[in-house]
């Protein structure tokens, strides 16, 4: 019997178990970027208007570190500079959720104990899932190459644009096969995973931001960090531009060897470990833990911190690139307009400050989700059960989890605006006052997270089966209405959907109450809604 | 005043009826065994019994309240040992028991040491690192440290060694002698016999017998051999009477005990030269009530219905 012995067997059944999942990547993500092309093809239908984008983008450092560096003026390039990090950022983590799910997952629950009992060998396990996730991303490239020609780009590049992006999935299931070694969890190989792509956008948002303006202020080449990043390397490809398919060469190269690592360390590790020994607790508890509370602190905190950290380190560089924007805008009168139709605002530094609350605001949504959607997970693997045949009632026990999640969002959109105002008053003048300021509009973000908490608890009432995919749907949608609603043009009802389109865009404009007391109110409603369901139904169910 | 009474209950999930006019009664002070094949309702009952599902129909009272209107304040008077179970990956078994014992109200800290020690439990490990009977001990000294007057127990030692058998088994008549109630639900039958004063058991969510052992016994069939010395005839006419088959001039059956009396005044007539007679074992027990068929009447060929088929 080989190492590999059952491969097929397994990666059949990988198919089978995540064919809906699958199915949803494969198809949706290749329609989300036909959808996107398509509209910046509208948006920008002559050269004089992508000359100006393209500008703009170049010089931009906000746009460098988030969009990446633009290739040119082509239609493709502007195409690639709008849509590529979205899109990448989803080939990244869906393959990486996915690598987790069936190797270190399955070693969490037995039930890679029961199947490595069956005739499969050693690394089986882990290279049907890595063959099924490779494939899964080839094909959604595929498609999207394909949908990229149909919103009317030349078929060589969207097929080498397709590739980067393809690439960039590729590399990362690399990754996430190996960080499926490193934990004992698989949340904690999520979370290393995630924070692999994280430190791969710094690295690129950094490499990018220091590159030069070049061929006549149109593109920008990178500096070195971009080159360490797999999130870099797809822009490196310069698709539509320069078509560097060598390029590719580099995520096939990773995921080669990180496929090595896994299996050394497969091989040198026992079913169900990791590679740190599990440390021992105290024989009795603390007084502190002895309560819903004291519990739902114990089991939030390791995870609130690392939020803590990422929001500090983002939202002090944030801060401090703001005076860079300034100096940027100085310079550049051209952008200057574009910026200031755009944010809307009259002060175009207020309107990049508040621009980064609400991308903050967005991003600890993905907390409030993470942090409400452990009611599930204590749900279906039967903790909840014992915890509620005690003297503990449904009502005290969720409204705990509620208030542990709206206090860990107010904490972290504080902290964000916080260290945005103290990295901006740094190096523009009072930091002590900015920081109050830009802490005080970070919290008026938070009805919106509340709402984000009220959608999830909704879910977890009334549909909990569904409530995990279904919140995390919902936070993708209020994601790229916020991002893309612009782009795509939608019309402003669809927009309205989003709690955060509702968010007085602070300090950019004045704040108004009305909106902040509606979405409260709403958030309240849908508590109360899931509240009540969860009190009525079975558990678990 | 019973401690447990449950009534036709029903719950169905979707199509499928878990329960279907499911009886139960536990009484104050007794060890009430709860038996059934899988998926026969066992943990369905238990749940409901806790608030955690919703009935369907048909009536559950525990202490004379509603378990489901009333779940907080029964849950302080009972202590549960779920089936599977499953603890905070990263909390330490101590620190897992102390959270249970304060949730519940309340923890005899001398008992949890005590427990600690027969159960030979490290509370310093991650619950993430125990084995299945480990996390079960964590729930069972989760349990019998706290002072309540009902246990409720889902198959508590299907993860235990014989020797923490031993120990649970001399933990319950502890918690009996204090006077407390238990609901067992168990596949141990030596637990059973060892523990219990009466059973219920269970099948396709309804109660088919419910009594004590001894009663329970008396509703199995003896196996009779019986050598005559004039040809057997009118046994098929006796009440009570099944399974008869000759082999080498014996005749062998199964009786009913209500009619081993009248049996055995119809044998004497032909002139009895031999009988045994065996009294049915714990296990055909449960065999009958388990199986779709008595397995040794099916093999022997002799079950009436099926063998007339054929």
């Amino acid at each position: 019997m080989s190492a590999l012995t059952g491969t097929g067997t397994l990666a059949r059944l990988v198919l089978r178990r995540d064919r809906v999942r699958l199915a949803i990547w494969v198809l949706g993500a290749p329609l989300l970027g036909y959808a996107l092309a398509q509209s910046v093809v509208s948006v920008y239908p002559d050269e004089p208007a992508r000359l100006g984008y393209a500008t703009t983008s170049a010089s931009s450092l906000v746009a460098r570190a988030f969009n990446g560096p633009i290739a040119g003026s082509d239609l493709g390039a502007v195409v690639v500079a709008e849509t590529y990090i979205t899109l990448a950022l989803i080939f990244a983590l869906l393959s990486t959720f996915a690598v987790v799910r069936h190797t270190r997952q399955n070693e969490e629950t037995g039930r890679a104990e029961l199947l490595g009992a069956a005739v499969v060998g050693r690394y089986a396990l882990l290279t049907a899932a890595l063959l099924v996730v490779v494939a899964a991303n080839v094909a959604a490239a595929a498609l999207l190459a394909a949908g990229l020609a149909g919103a009317g780009l030349p078929l060589a590049g969207s097929v080498v644009a397709a590739a980067a992006i393809g690439g960039v999935g590729v590399a990362f299931t690399g990754v996430a096969a190996v960080t499926a070694q490193l934990s004992v969890t698989s949340r904690g190989a999520n979370a290393l995973a995630a924070a692999a792509v994280g430190v791969a956008f710094l690295l690129r948002a950094a490499g990018d931001v220091l590159g030069d303006q070049t061929d006549g202020g149109v593109r920008v080449e990178s500096a070195w960090p971009s080159w360490l990043s797999p999130l870099g390397w797809g822009n490196q490809v310069r698709a539509y531009v320069d078509d560097r398919w060598w390029v590719l060469a580099l995520p096939v190269a990773l995921l080669l060897a990180a496929v090595a690592a896994a299996y050394a360390l497969a091989e040198r590790r026992d079913i169900g470990a990791g590679l740190v020994a599990p440390r021992r607790g105290p024989a009795s508890a603390a007084a502190g833990l002895l309560s819903p509370a004291g519990l739902a602190w114990r089991l939030q905190r390791g995870t609130l911190l690392g939020w803590a950290v990422g929001v500090a380190v983002l939202g002090f560089s944030m801060g401090i690139a703001g005076d860079e924007f300034n100096a940027m805008i100085e310079e550049n009168p051209a952008a200057a307009e574009a910026i200031a139709a755009m944010g809307g605002g009259a002060d175009l530094i207020d309107a990049y400050l508040a621009a980064m609350l609400g991308l903050f605001a967005l991003t600890i949504g993905a907390y409030v989700v993470q942090a409400m959607l452990r009611v599930r997970g204590d749900e279906s693997d039967g903790v909840l059960e014992a915890v509620l045949a005690t003297g503990v009632s449904r009502g005290r026990w969720l409204g705990t989890q509620v208030a542990a999640a709206a206090l860990g969002a107010l904490a972290l959109v504080l902290l964000a605006g916080l260290t945005t105002g103290l990295g901006y008053g740094l190096v523009a003048g009072d930091p002590v006052g900015r920081a109050v300021d830009l802490g005080g509009a970070a919290l008026l973000r938070l009805p919106a997270l509340l709402v984000v908490a009220g959608v999830v608890t909704a879910l977890f009432g009334l549909l909990p089966r569904w409530s995990v995919v279904l919140s995390w749907a919902a936070l993708l949608v209020f994601l790229l209405l916020g991002q893309l609603g612009a782009v795509l043009e939608l019309p402003q009802a669809a927009l309205n959907l989003s709690p955060y389109t509702h968010i007085p865009s602070v300090p950019a404009v004045e704040a108004t109450a009305l909106p902040l007391v509606v979405l409260t109110a709403v958030a309240v409603a849908l508590l109360a809604a899931g509240a009540a369901a969860f009190r009525h139904r079975d558990v678990p169910s | 005043m019973p401690v447990i009474e449950i009534g036709n209950l029903v719950k169905t999930f979707g199509s499928v009826r878990a329960l279907d006019g499911l009886d139960l009664r536990v009484e104050a002070g007794e060890v009430h065994g709860f038996l059934g094949p899988n998926g026969s309702g066992k943990s369905t009952t238990i749940r409901i019994l806790l608030g955690l599902l919703r009935r369907d129909a048909g009536e559950a009272r525990v202490f004379d309240a509603d378990p489901w209107r009333d779940a907080v304040a029964l849950h302080r008077r009972l202590a549960y040992v779920p089936g599977d179970v499953s603890l905070w990956p990263n909390l330490s078994g101590g620190e897992a028991i102390d959270l249970f014992g304060k949730l519940r109200g309340g923890l005899d800290r001398r008992r949890r040491d005590e427990l600690l020690d027969h159960f030979d439990l490290d509370p310093t490990r991650k619950c993430r690192t125990y084995s299945k009977g480990n996390r079960q001990k964590v729930a069972i000294v989760a349990a019998f440290a706290s002072n309540v007057e009902l246990y409720v127990l889902d198959e508590p030692t299907s993860g235990l060694d014989p020797l923490m058998e031993a120990v649970f088994q001399d933990e319950v008549r502890r918690i009996k002698a204090d006077g407390a109630t238990v609901l067992l639900s168990s596949h141990v039958l030596a637990e059973v016999e060892a523990l219990c004063d009466r059973v219920s058991i269970i099948r396709e969510g309804r109660t088919v017998e419910s009594g004590t052992l001894t009663e329970l016994r008396h509703l199995t069939r003896t196996a009779v051999t019986v050598e005559t010395a004039r040809p057997l005839t009118g046994l098929e006419a006796l009440p009570g009477v099944h399974a008869i088959r000759e082999v080498d001039g014996r005749t062998h059956l199964e009786v009913e005990p209500a009619h081993l009396d009248e049996l055995l005044g119809h044998l004497v007539r032909f002139g009895v030269r031999a009988l045994t007679s065996t009294p049915p074992t714990l296990e055909e027990l449960f065999l009958r009530h388990y199986g779709d068929e008595r397995p040794a009447a099916e093999a022997a060929g002799v079950n009436g219905r099926r063998a007339g088929a054929r």
